[in-house]
């Protein structure tokens, strides 16, 4: 049905997709496995056209063709399902279905004779979907299969669904692949973005598997294990062993009890979550995106709303309950974010005031009169030496931070949290979009301030920095804690399993 | 300045302001107030239904009054003058859509720069043109259009609404105001839409100014929109950026328009107070920040409303 | 070379909106060059030129000011128009009401007047946005129109002279007079009405400066305008930061009040303003939102407002509306920047360090 050819795509410096082939056959359910950032949903959206490829081909029914634009692929009988809905809240279902393939003419538009239409979309393929609900009053699955109806609706024969149960319950997991099925029944073609790999076996037919922007598997599901799918995503056995001592762990810092997290919407991302870090010890959360790890870093660094957390925190013995932000760093909880351009760094600020983001209100950054003046030599002091202690390059404190490379903003975020001289370290993808020789240096500091005593929650989607790092290591599924494991007597394919199914078995 | 206004309460006489505030010359007051009110936030719909903020609306209505009022006098016909005023707002109204969808520029800065425009440039034309300082000549009493343009407001209403939810385009431009990203999904051209939308904003808002100058009165003068740009703007809010209340809201407006220029000064209540016009003045701008915060019914601009639309590549 | 790309697209927008005006002029049938050397030229006469430009550029200053540190809090303030009226209206009640009150007691309680007013007229914007989320923009924009309306109602109804045609409250305490700068100046006419609000405004622009850059909370600030995640990440409350901006920003605005009133007519004048709030967002603009940048910007503007008044006299056609054409025509080429950043990015000149 549609074939990628020796496709490839860069960002910048990152090879996002590398000379990838995936053919998938029609009729079928093809499956895109991989790890967040191996480069699924690239590949994807150059298919859709979103994205343009910078070389290789696309190939319809065995025909190459050029897919410049979405149009082009809804012409071509594509449809996609975004991860993230595209959908007008405001607008009633029929009209978000509609929008761009309007029926009538230019002065009618012919509303009623759409909605029969969605009406008899939606028996064939049982969605049950009433085109005159607004779609903001629509349950989340509701309006995935608006989603659905969207592309089927323009005749599309072949649905591309980027990591569509991340956002759906169990029971709307189950209705939602029995929906899938019926369509392969009807002679559609699917290709189904996912990382969880209990969903790939109970669905697909054939199974795609990337790892760092490169197909590395092609397996029919019933010749293949999750065991064997879990080897290939996550790669080899582990490579980037840091050699470190034994932790010697001291008494409790952080402490979380029965923590949850609710949002505006109500949903909880994190949902009676109890564990604790000693200090000492690094305490690494493995899982994959989204299960809830965000929110709860976030949370513990005071970043949410009081009112949306319950539970128990304390630190050292001491609760936070409804401590801010500000006060929670006085305390001595630093935070490495996951996101730095959006939380961890002022784009447009030099170096130096990068340094000081967070401190920069009390002695000794700030000094007479009132205390209100910015001390400029004990500021460019505090740069250079993040600079220096960090290798952060190039060493110009009045650079703006945008005009370093990730590795280095990376570097100095986390010299500037350092200096606090924390109990408690709150780290989040570390080294996401960083070099590898970045890599070795910011684990070996986690590593060097763990030994200093400090204790360190660390959060990472990559599972050998985890792995390597952590002398304990939680697994997060769906909000919960799916369970402990021992880094250093696990195997990847375990906790694979564990982060993907939240069981072991 | 407006003929049909009546001489109101002469300060001696001791007059019941209820009676005098509810005849029918007020009732077509209100109507002749709110017509450039109506074309004009009609018009602004149109533009922020898109995502594109419109602040210029001022300016349009003074490209257009003075056009129109230029082009009457000159050619001796109104219908000419019309058409050139709501050329004029709509050659304004492409400044605003260049600068803001091709280059991105701020919504409102570039609004606040074409209304500082309007106020040059009709006094700098004027002064080389008719060698007087802001004013057009007087017109003819019979090449003025008193009537036509009300009815083309009012006529707007319906076909505003019909054109909004009953057609693809109006489907496109509510989608194209609210998520871009997912009408651009859906094959949609974003930018053709919102510069289809700013220009109508443009024809619509130099009608109203045109009706200004050769249906209200017979020249244009300096600023003689004099914040009825504004006021549409308000309107528009108030109407919650939905056709028939932004009609509603305008109609209201322009009530309180014609009671102040009614009173000619202080209203007695019957108790017995006074109420100055000021007060009058100030409620389309108060009840506009009142909805905003929502303190009575809320009003939820167009969710992409001022945000360009970057497509990442 | 970051002085260069800071001075370049705004020489290039001037450049670019004079060669505008110049067609208009050539449209008319007058010469630009003549034109713009009246314009300009006349603004640089000893001593009417300089006192003058000076003079025009006072209120500038402190309203591009004031939209200047909204604008780095990330907001924008277009009621500074609005709180310029109500400052000066506040200033002159002041003067009026406590006329007997000696000198060094009366002229600090105007100027807190004026800037407790002006800051007070911005809250209210500030609160709506921080409490309710509504927009500032529209909401600035209202808050002029009741500010017009509101001053306008007092002056007519309450502090008018009686008996006078004129819409203007009766006059200030001599004692709330402050200095023109003739009185110091030798070979300065104390005609001119140039006086210390001058001087404030230039104190005004080096407090921004010491304020926005040197101090904690004009970190805080400039961190909200940037990037408010990052400023929440760092313990700063956005809110509060909101809030603060547009006192600030008010305060600033209300200062015009303090040259109009205390300097200059020595009563409130209705609808005495010029569009100086609306200007302001065009000095701001131009001046990158930068005391420094600010001060010039607003000189040149003032330039063009005092070129405009011989424009309008010694050239057969041209009146001194070009002076609004050149601002509105300055304030679109810099806000769409990037219609010349293409070719300008070609020639290479823009070009950042890229490590």
């Amino acid at each position: 049905m549609i074939e990628l050819r020796n496709i490839s795509k860069r960002f910048g410096t990152v090879r996002a997709n590398d000379h990838i082939d995936i053919k998938v056959e029609p009729a079928t359910i093809h499956a895109i496995v991989g790890e967040n950032g191996a480069g699924k949903s690239t590949a994807m959206r150059i298919a859709y056209g979103f994205y343009a490829a910078d070389s290789g081909e696309i190939l319809i029914d065995g025909r190459p063709r050029r897919i410049a634009r979405p149009q082009d692929a809804i012409a071509l009988g594509i449809g996609m399902v975004h991860q993230h809905f595209m959908l007008v809240d405001t607008m009633t279902v029929a009209e978000n279905i509609v929008l761009g393939a309007e029926p009538g003419t230019a002065l009618t538009l012919d509303l009623p004779q759409a909605a029969s239409r969605i009406r008899k979309l939606s028996e064939d393929f049982k969605l049950s979907v009433d085109p005159g609900a607004t779609v903001e009053d629509l349950s989340v699955g509701q309006q995935q299969r608006v989603e659905l109806l969207k592309a089927l609706y323009r005749d599309a024969r072949l649905l591309i669904l980027d990591e569509p149960t991340a956002v759906l319950t169990p029971q709307e997991v189950e209705e939602f692949f029995s929906i899938l099925r019926r369509m392969r029944e009807q002679g559609k073609t699917i290709v189904i973005i996912t990382h969880k790999l209990s969903e790939v076996l109970s669905i697909s037919d054939d199974v795609t598997v990337m790892r760092d922007g490169r197909v590395v598997g092609r397996v029919k599901t019933r010749d293949t294990s999750a065991a064997e799918l879990a080897r290939l995503m996550v790669g080899r056995e582990v490579l980037l062993r840091v050699d470190k001592p034994d932790a010697k762990p001291g008494a409790v810092a952080l402490s979380v009890r029965d923590f949850s997290v609710t949002t505006a919407e109500g949903v909880k991302p994190v949902d009676n979550v109890s564990f604790e870090v000693r200090s000492g010890e690094i305490v690494g959360i493995a899982g994959v995106e989204g299960n809830g790890q965000t929110e709860l870093v976030e949370a513990l660094a005071g970043l949410v709303d009081p009112l949306r957390v319950s539970g128990d925190v304390s630190l050292g013995g001491a609760s936070l309950a409804g401590v801010g932000a500000r006060r929670r760093r006085e305390l001595g909880i630093a935070h490495i974010p996951e996101d730095r351009h959006r939380r961890g760094l002022l784009l447009e600020f030099s170096l130096d005031e990068n340094a000081i983001l967070g401190v920069h209100y009390r002695p000794p950054i700030t000094t007479y009169p009132g205390g209100v003046i910015l001390d400029e030599r004990e500021i460019r002091r505090r740069t250079t030496d993040i600079i220096a202690r960090f290798d952060v390059r190039p060493p110009n404190p009045e650079l703006p931070a945008r005009a370093l490379s990730g590795g280095n903003q990376q570097k100095l975020i986390i010299g500037r949290e350092f200096e606090l001289g924390p109990k408690l370290l709150l780290v989040s993808q570390p080294t996401r979009g960083v070099d590898i020789g970045a890599i070795e240096f910011i684990h070996r500091k986690l590593v060097a301030l763990r030994d200093g005593g400090c204790a360190v929650l660390l959060v990472s989607a990559e599972l050998e920095e985890v792995m390597s790092l952590s002398d304990r290591l939680l697994v997060i599924h769906n909000g919960h804690i799916a369970g402990e494991v021992n880094p250093k007597a696990a195997t990847p394919a375990d906790i694979g399993l564990l982060m993907t199914r939240g069981r072991l078995h | 300045m407006a003929p049909w206004t009546g001489s109101g309460c002469s300060g001696a006489r001791k007059c019941d302001a209820l009676s005098e505030i509810f005849s029918t010359q007020l009732f077509w007051s209100t109507i002749r107030l709110s017509t450039p009110l109506i074309l004009a936030a009609l018009g602004g719909l149109f533009s922020e239904r898109s995502g594109v903020i419109n602040i210029a609306l001022e300016g349009m209505m003074l490209a257009g009054a003075f056009t129109a009022a230029s082009v009457t006098w000159a050619a001796g016909n109104p219908w000419l003058g019309l058409g050139a005023g709501a050329a004029a707002g709509l050659a304004i109204a492409s400044i605003h859509a260049v600068a803001c969808i091709r280059y991105k520029a701020d919504q409102v800065v570039t609004g606040t720069a074409i209304n500082i425009l309007m106020i040059g440039i009709p006094g700098f034309l004027s002064g080389a043109l008719f060698l007087s300082s802001g004013s057009t000549p007087q017109i003819p009493k019979e090449q003025l259009i008193p009537w036509t343009p009300i009815v083309l407001a009012f006529a707007a209403v319906p076909a505003t609404w019909y054109s909004l939810y009953r057609t693809p385009f109006g489907l496109r431009l509510r989608s194209v105001g609210e998520n871009p990203e997912a009408a651009d999904a859906a094959g949609v051209n974003v930018a053709q839409v919102r510069y289809t939308g700013v220009l109508l904003s443009g024809v619509l808002a130099g009608m109203g100014g045109s009706y200004l100058s050769i249906g209200q009165s017979s020249l244009f003068t300096r600023n003689m929109t004099s914040g009825r740009g504004f006021i549409a703007l308000a309107a528009l809010i108030f109407g919650k950026w939905r056709p028939v209340q932004t009609m509603l809201a305008c109609l209201f407006f322009g009530f309180t328009e014609a009671v102040t220029i009614q009173m000619q000064g202080v209203v007695k209540l019957p108790s017995g107070e006074d109420i100055p016009v000021q007060f009058i003045q100030m409620v389309p701008y108060v009840l506009t920040i009142v909805v905003l915060a929502g303190f009575i019914g809320y009003s939820r601009p167009p969710r992409a409303l001022g945000r360009p639309y970057e497509k990442e590549r | 070379m970051r002085l260069l790309r800071e001075l370049l697209f705004p020489a290039i927008a001037v450049l670019a909106a004079f060669v505008v005006g110049g067609i208009f002029v050539l449209i008319v049938g007058d010469s630009p060059i003549e034109t713009y050397r009246l314009l300009i030229g006349s603004a640089l006469w000893w001593p009417d030129g300089i006192g003058y430009t000076l003079f025009y550029a006072t209120p500038l200053i402190f309203t591009g000011l004031a939209v200047a540190v909204a604008f780095r809090a990330g907001l924008l303030n277009i009621g500074a128009e609005g709180q310029l009226y109500v400052a000066a209206f506040a200033t002159a009640w002041t003067g009026i009401t406590f006329a007997r009150l000696p000198a060094p007691l009366l002229i600090p309680l105007c100027f807190v007047a004026a800037i407790a007013a002006g800051s007070f007229w911005a809250v209210i914007p500030g609160v709506l946005k921080a409490r309710f989320g509504s927009h500032e923009v529209i909401n600035t924009i209202m808050m002029n129109f009741i500010a017009v309306a509101l001053v306008s109602y007092f002056t007519q109804y309450h502090y008018r002279t009686p008996g006078d045609p004129i819409m203007e409250s009766a006059p200030i305490g001599a004692n709330a007079h402050i200095a023109r700068l003739g009185r110091f100046l030798p070979g300065f006419p104390e005609r001119i009405p140039l006086n210390l609000a001058f001087l404030l405004a230039l104190l005004a622009c080096a407090l921004v400066y010491v304020f926005l850059w040197r101090t904690k909370w004009g970190y805080e600030l400039r961190a909200t305008g940037t990037n408010p995640s990052a400023a929440e990440y760092g313990g700063i409350s956005i809110r509060r930061q909101i809030v603060v901006a547009m006192a600030i920003s008010g305060a600033l605005a209300g200062c015009v009040g303090i040259n109009e009133v205390l300097g200059y007519r020595h009563l409130y004048y209705d609808g005495f303003s010029d569009n100086y709030g609306f200007t302001g967002i065009a000095v701001a603009l131009l001046g990158r939102n930068h005391p420094v940048g600010v001060l010039l910007a607003a000189l040149l503007f003032a330039v063009l407002t005092r070129g405009g008044i011989p424009v309008d006299a010694f050239t057969e056609h041209v009146t001194k509306d070009i002076v609004q054409i050149l601002q509105a025509t300055i304030i679109l080429f810099v806000a769409a920047e990037g219609f010349f950043r293409g070719a300008v990015d070609r020639f290479g000149l823009l070009r950042r360090p890229k490590v």
